[in-house]
């Protein structure tokens, strides 16, 4: 059956409470999941005090400042700092969210918007991305994900000989991909997707279904059909039941879920 | 033997499985007919139900027997027994994880429709048709 409560292992534990950074009057609390593969101990949350006047606005900030000044060993995913790299997804106030374009003060603000009920701890607190092998600390493992990636094939195949310049494609064709090219593969969307989380061995999940529209609905791409009949399964693709949690995570504000409900009316367009 | 050691297949091998099983569009397409074709068929249904409630039963025999309402009967049977049968399957593939409870549960779900359905359309060919046996 789904899983529905955490294994024995994987029940959290209350972790280290770390000092306060001295002299700071504007502080704000973080509570931060950790594990670490080699110790056998339960994943623990630490909790940590940032000061907000010597920090960044971002949560990425708030993160680089722990690690700098209080806690070396806090570990997490991070490169461009500015949203383009996807590298720093991980769950902020029970969303996925790049840590870089989040705001600290934004966070909590976005969390109660969505769930007016939510009691306000004050603290912000820190995930891996959900239900994905955590590797250590906020590092989750993503090979699944990537591979579902390079599954669905995305490049572009031809039959026709290359042309001797670039293969040419009317402006009209060449907007019909924004919205789906921008994607920067964090795993925001597929590690929200209930679906994914039940059956993500065998379902594409959000991201790499974007992908695959994006592949299918290129003007100059030859192998609709054949693309079609890959994601042509009750699993791979209509595991999607429009629950649409992947447009509400989507930090670059991309809607995979209207992308698949597109690959669903294709499906069906070419049997009629 | 129990597995002990993890698999060595790699992520691309284990994401490919056993491919496509080029079937999924029809159900997901049927799903949406039959929910379309409920909405009358349900009303109309509902309207027969009412006109029945708290009438002797040669009356009901009467009604049904007209062929116009045994046939909305008859058709709304089929429709929802579809959109039940698709809809439940729905449920178990997402939840079920277990290979062997998942085949049983769908079996039993075709076989619960299959059995439902039958009774029902022959329930209203009966009282449809009990003035001409």
């Amino acid at each position: 059956m789904a899983e529905f409560a955490l294994p024995k292992n994987s029940k959290l534990t209350e972790g280290k409470t770390w000092p306060r950074p001295p002299g700071a009057n504007n502080l704000q609390e973080f509570r931060i999941y950790r594990w670490n593969p080699d110790d056998g101990a339960n994943p623990r949350v630490d909790t940590y005090q940032v000061d907000r006047d010597d920090c960044g606005p971002m949560v990425l900030d708030a993160l680089l400042w722990i690690k700098a000044k209080v806690d070396s060993t806090l570990v997490f995913r991070r490169s461009c700092r500015e949203g383009i790299c996807g590298s720093c997804a991980m769950n902020i106030e029970g969303q996925n969210a790049l840590a870089c374009t989040m705001g600290i003060d934004e966070c909590q603000e976005h969390a109660k918007g969505k769930n007016p009920g939510a009691k306000k701890t004050g603290a912000v607190r820190i995930y891996p991305l959900p239900h994905m092998p955590v590797l250590k600390d906020l590092v989750p493992d993503l090979t699944n994900f990537f591979a579902q990636h390079a599954s669905i094939e995305p490049w572009l195949q031809t039959e026709t000989p290359a042309p001797e310049g670039e293969w040419k494609q009317t402006p009209e064709d060449r907007a019909q991909l924004d919205g789906l090219y921008e994607c920067i593969l964090c795993a925001c969307c597929t590690t929200s997707c209930p679906s994914y989380w039940w059956n993500g061995d065998r379902f594409l999940g959000p991201a790499a279904l974007l992908q695959a529209y994006r592949w299918l609905i290129d003007s100059r791409d030859e192998n609709t059909g054949e693309r079609l009949d890959a994601l042509h399964d009750p699993f791979r693709l209509y595991r999607c039941h429009t629950i649409m949690n992947c447009a509400n995570a989507c930090p670059k504000g991309l809607n995979p879920a209207k992308a698949i409900a597109e690959i669903k009316k294709m499906m069906v367009v070419r049997e009629v | 033997m129990a597995k002990t050691s993890p698999s060595l297949r790699t992520a691309r091998s284990r994401v490919k499985g056993l491919g496509a099983s080029g079937h999924g569009a029809g159900h997901w397409w049927q799903q949406r007919v039959t929910a379309a074709a409920n909405v009358p068929l349900m009303i109309a249904f509902v309207v027969v139900i009412a006109m029945m409630a708290g009438r002797p039963y040669p009356e009901a025999v009467a009604l049904v027997s007209h062929p116009l309402v045994a046939l909305v009967l008859i058709l709304a049977v089929i429709s929802v027994a579809l959109h039940m049968r698709i809809g439940m399957q729905v449920v178990i593939e997402d939840y079920v994880q277990d290979k062997g409870l998942k085949f049983a549960a769908l079996f039993a779900n075709t076989a619960y429709t299959v059995a439902v359905a039958a009774a029902c359309l022959y329930a209203i060919l009966r009282v449809s048709l009990a003035r001409l046996v």
